[in-house]
């Protein structure tokens, strides 16, 4: 009797200590019921993305051994590495990496950010999200898809998701550009994630368009990621009430 | 080796001024120790159990929505189905609980404590308070290992057998602290067992009544004694092994990596103290059965010497057959020719005394008590685990059978058959010795045979399972065409399962009922031979007022010439019959 | 109860199930025998009032009869068993002319590397596929076993095949199929969470079904991931 009691009240203890970890157990998140941060100004960064030279092929994948999936790509499946239409660059990660204030904190948005696996593959394949904003994975396919986060500054996790439908929830503590998520089960399976303490990041449109809004006025490290080709940055000085524009333009490497 | 008188030193009155946590929690009092080691382990058998039913509802309803799964987060059960990492999560949970928790603690922890003073004739343990720290490791090592299932990650996840580079690396088990609090755990656990055997191999040497000599001793001692040099030289393996993980998971070192070591190297250091352990395992149960069988038979047990040279056999043997484990692991094939002959060999001894146990009931004069009941059960079940062994020894045919249910469903035999029958009947029958009281024979009847018909029903279609190529650990078999065949069979394991579960419940009852309701037990309900028989159920404090002197061999039952049909160890033959009558009578 | 083992096609299954089948025979005896007489004596021997047990201590010619058959007959089995498994799974044991394919298990996929037109494995026309295996029939196989990350472990059991891929260890296990057909590759080792699923396609081919196969894969680009 007194050893169940004893046991009881360890195992409290221990399931209250389990809990401190930013990544949630439970599904219902950690994010705080608070409205997104506030702009600290009304300036925004936009631009294009362009791509230059030959387009590398995106490689096929043979996905015979998953059915279910095979049949969502009619036509047989390519890795979506690299998007390129009309000489515009998708998929390309921009963030501001310098210049804002000291002291601007900003709070992650309650709302999650979305990513879906369809036919094995994430969509979207690139996105970005705050420290501390809820990650939302949801399973689109009737099979078995294993989330596998491997940051460096950030702990990883690696989960599973056995059926279509299924969520799971997580989020990350420390900035990081950029975390590679993968799928064991289907090893061509790749997205990433770019984590920043601030909202201002944005991921280019098929168009090779992007805009990062509510910035104060001021002058900025801009930097554009992208899986293959690799960083670019550039300097952009912004008034504040205003738009600066910052084009990148990506190609093979020589 | 001459064996010591050893006076009463302290007084027995003395424990009524000791307060009721010094009597009860903190007690050096061997028997409170073996008590308070039941109940644990008890317990733990009861959490490996529910952890089994939850892997035999995931093999035998895959996909559907658990019952009561409500309870458990999201990150065990998504939607009523159980996740495949919270599924490996339960295969290495039960089976640590079950080895580490329920069995061994059971067998050494329990009858160690509680028989060895008692039937060697002494008024406790060499060193009592020692043998208080014993248990008092085992508790926090309990709670550190259930704490793995409260920590981010989940508990550790790579099997029982905890092979890195799984086991230590997060990037790749997804478990983080429950890895570490495995090995923590079981370095505290193997702490609380190098005590234990100290004390025992300690009191075995020295503190022998007058009159018992080495060959007077019960099987069951013998048994005990013989396992607690397998724990105190197996342990502390364990122990630098997983001091070793604990550090390639913690702080960089490299023991087990690929790069710089050798992931087989910790199967070699696991292996050779896993395979003595198992014998930790099974020797105990195989003492005790020969107590009861002997007991039940009203006969002397068959070979008396060869089954103490069997036992030494299997202890001494079990050093060097750890490489069975390993055949197709990749070390040096050459080795397996070795080991198949060691282990081949080692089936001898077995065998040996499974011949003389039937030997025992040959011309006996049956009593089919519960104890007698589960020690025949263990005679047949063992059989069947020690000859599949011969199966997996053979190191071509090991080539298909490794890690498929051929290997559960050994497994299953020997513990679950062998141990765990044992395990029933031993508490069955030292149940009245403990508390003073019989526990209620015919429940005890409707447990054993629900138990037998519900466990063979659950474990013998694992050898189909295995023979079929069904591997082990598998979350959910129906992604392969060859396992198609197979899932009848698991569902019908399932639902066995289920009913050999729910039958524990009246073992569970009748013990506490009986605690409380049952017939009170004079101090030899049984009319055994052994020295606990001579004091009251329960003993006082310190067990006799003055220690025995022991005259006769064990298991003198019907001896010619006496009207009885038992000769306790301590009265020579003249002394009852010259009209002493017999104690505890 | 099915003590018959599924149908292999490989050519050392035979003696493999050649060991099994004795054993059954054995130890099935063994059993049979030693459970009767379970059974008998706890039927003929159960108490009745007015009997008395024997009292009997050992018999040691019985000690010796079952101490040195049982030892006799396990030592038998292991060194009819030694041969076979030294024909498997020993140092020489690869045959001359085995196919080299290369195998590299990760989490939780077998990528499987063909040697190309030159036959060899590491050079320039090597080619990768994800999760299928395949080989010749009547052709010896052997296959250069890796791991990338944890142990896992190459099992066919159509083959009889198993053995365990450790990371850092380049292990060589051969097999020759000899019947053409579909078969199944499962890992046999916990490796994580997707180790139920860790499946590959294992295809046996004709002889020129296999170099049309071969000439197929060269000519397309086979890899699905970077």
């Amino acid at each position: 009797m007194k050893r169940v009691v004893s046991i009881g009240v360890v195992v409290a203890l221990a399931a209250g200590c389990g809990g401190g970890e930013k990544a949630p157990a439970g599904g219902e998140g950690g994010a705080p019921a608070a409205a997104a941060a506030a702009p600290l100004g009304n300036a925004s960064i936009s631009g294009t993305i362009a791509f230059t030279g030959a387009v590398p092929p995106n490689p096929t994948i043979d996905m015979s051994e998953e059915p279910a999936c095979a049949a969502k790509h009619a036509g047989g499946a390519t890795d979506p590495v690299v998007v390129v239409s009309d000489g515009k660059l998708a998929n390309v990660f921009v963030y501001v990496k310098s210049g804002l204030p000291a002291d601007a904190s900003f709070q992650a948005p309650a709302t999650p950010v979305e990513i879906d696996q369809q036919g094995c593959l994430y969509h979207p394949r690139v996105l970005g999200l705050m420290v501390g904003q809820d990650l939302l994975i949801k399973n689109g396919d009737p099979l078995l898809h294993n989330i596998k986060a491997v940051p460096t500054e950030n702990r990883g996790f690696n989960i599973s998701q056995p059926s279509e439908g299924m969520t799971s929830t997580r989020s990350f503590s420390t900035p990081e550009v950029m975390v590679p998520i993968e799928c064991n089960v289907h090893g061509w399976m790749h997205a990433w994630v770019g984590v920043r303490p601030d909202p201002y990041f944005a991921v280019s449109a098929e168009d090779g368009t992007f805009t990062i809004t509510g910035l104060p006025a001021g002058t900025y490290e801009v930097e554009a990621w992208h899986e293959t080709f690799g960083t670019k940055t550039m300097t952009v000085t912004v008034p504040a009430d205003g738009q600066a524009t910052a084009d990148f333009s990506f190609s093979p490497a020589a | 080796m001459a064996s010591i008188a050893a006076p009463v030193e302290h007084d027995v009155g003395h424990s009524h001024e000791l307060s009721f946590v010094r009597k009860y929690i903190f007690s050096t009092d061997h028997k409170i120790i073996g008590i308070q080691f039941l109940l644990m382990s008890l317990l733990f058998l009861l959490i490996g159990g529910i952890l089994a039913m939850l892997i035999r509802w995931q093999q035998g309803f895959p996909g559907q929505v658990l019952p009561g799964g409500g309870v458990f987060p999201e990150t065990m059960v998504s939607d009523g189905i159980i996740l495949p990492e919270f599924y490996n999560s339960l295969v290495t949970m039960h089976g640590t609980f079950m080895v580490f928790f329920a069995i061994m603690p059971l067998l050494v922890g329990v009858f160690g404590n509680y028989l060895i003073p008692l039937k060697i004739g002494a008024p406790d343990m060499a060193f009592p308070r020692l043998n208080m720290a014993s248990f008092w490791l085992a508790v926090p090592a309990g709670f550190l290992m259930i704490a793995g299932f409260f920590v981010i990650g989940g508990s550790a996840a790579a099997g029982w057998t905890s092979y890195p580079p799984l086991a230590e690396t997060s990037e790749y088990s997804g478990v983080y602290l429950g890895q570490q609090l495995w090995c923590v755990s079981l370095i505290v656990l193997g702490l609380s067992s190098i005590l234990g055997a100290t004390n025992y191999i300690t009191t075995v040497i020295n503190m022998r009544a007058e009159g018992m000599t080495w060959f007077r001793l019960p099987l069951s001692i013998w048994a005990l004694f013989i396992t607690s040099i397998l724990v105190l030289l197996a342990i502390p393996i364990l122990s630098g092994a997983v001091i070793m993980l604990l550090f390639d998971q913690t702080i960089g070192t490299h023991f087990f990596k690929s790069a710089t070591g050798l992931p087989i190297l910790w199967q070699h250091l696991f292996w050779f103290f896993g395979h003595p352990e198992v014998y930790i395992l099974i020797l105990p149960a195989m003492g005790v059965v020969s107590d009861i069988i002997a007991n039940g038979s009203r006969k002397p047990i068959f070979g008396y010497h060869s089954m103490v040279y069997a036992i030494i056999g299997i202890a001494f043997l079990g050093w060097v057959v750890w490489g069975h484990h390993m055949f197709q692991s990749g070390m040096n094939p050459t080795l397996g020719m070795s080991f198949m002959i060691s282990t081949m060999v080692i089936a001898v001894p077995s065998a040996i005394k499974t011949f003389n146990w039937l030997g025992t009931l040959w011309r006996g004069n049956i009593r089919f008590h519960v104890p007698m009941m589960h020690a025949c059960a263990f005679v047949s079940m063992f059989v069947i685990g020690g000859l599949s062994g011969v199966y997996m020894a053979s190191t071509p045919v090991d080539i298909y059978i490794h890690d498929t249910y051929f290997i559960v469903a050994h497994i299953h035999y020997v513990l679950f058959g062998g141990s765990l029958f044992a395990i029933f009947g031993a508490i069955t029958f030292w149940y009245p010795k403990m508390f003073g009281r019989m526990m209620n024979p015919f429940w005890g009847k409707i447990h054993f045979w629900l138990t037998f018909i519900a466990y063979n029903a659950t474990f013998f279609p694992m050898h189909q399972l295995g023979l079929e190529g069904h591997m082990r650990r598998i979350y959910d078999a129906s992604r392969y065409d060859f396992l198609s065949g197979t899932h009848g069979l698991n569902v019908f394991i399932s639902i066995s399962a289920f009913v050999l579960f729910a039958s524990q419940l009246i073992f569970v009852l009748n013990f506490i009922l009986s605690w409380f309701r049952g017939a009170k037990a004079g101090a030899n309900p049984w009319e055994d031979t052994g020295l606990e028989w001579t004091t009251p159920s329960p003993p006082p404090h310190g067990n006799w007022p003055a220690t025995p002197t022991v005259y006769t061999p064990p298991y003198e039952f019907s001896v010619p010439g006496m009207a009885q049909d038992y000769l306790p160890q301590d009265q020579s033959k003249d002394m009852v019959t010259a009209g002493q009558p017999a104690k505890g009578g | 109860m099915d003590w018959i083992l599924p149908h292999a096609v490989s050519s050392y299954a035979g003696d493999i199930d050649a060991i099994y089948y004795l054993i059954l025979v054995i130890t099935g005896i063994a059993f049979v025998v030693t459970e009767a007489a379970l059974v008998w004596f706890l039927i003929k021997y159960r108490g009745r009032p007015g009997r008395q047990a024997s009292y009997i201590h050992g018999n040691t010619k019985a000690e010796i009869v079952w101490t040195a058959v049982p030892a006799v007959t396990v030592v038998v089995i292991g060194l009819l068993s030694g041969s076979v498994w030294n024909s498997i799974k020993g140092r020489d044991s690869v045959p001359a002319g085995a196919i080299p394919i290369g195998v590299h298990a990760k989490q939780f996929e077998w990528n499987v590397t063909y040697p190309g037109a030159d036959g060899q494995l590491g050079t320039g026309d090597d080619f990768t596929v994800r999760n299928q295996l395949h080989v010749p029939v009547d052709t010896p196989v052997v296959v250069h076993l890796s791991s990338e990350d944890v142990i896992h472990s190459f099992f066919i059991p159509a083959f009889r095949v198993k053995q365990d891929a450790v990371p850092g260890m380049h292990i060589r296990v051969w097999f020759k199929a000899m019947e053409t057909g579909e078969y199944e590759l499962a890992c046999a080792e916990l490796c994580g969470l997707g180790h139920y699923r860790m499946r590959a396609a294992v295809t046996v081919h004709t002889a020129d079904d296999y170099q049309r196969w071969l000439s197929e894969q060269s000519q397309t680009v086979a890899l699905q991931e970077r």
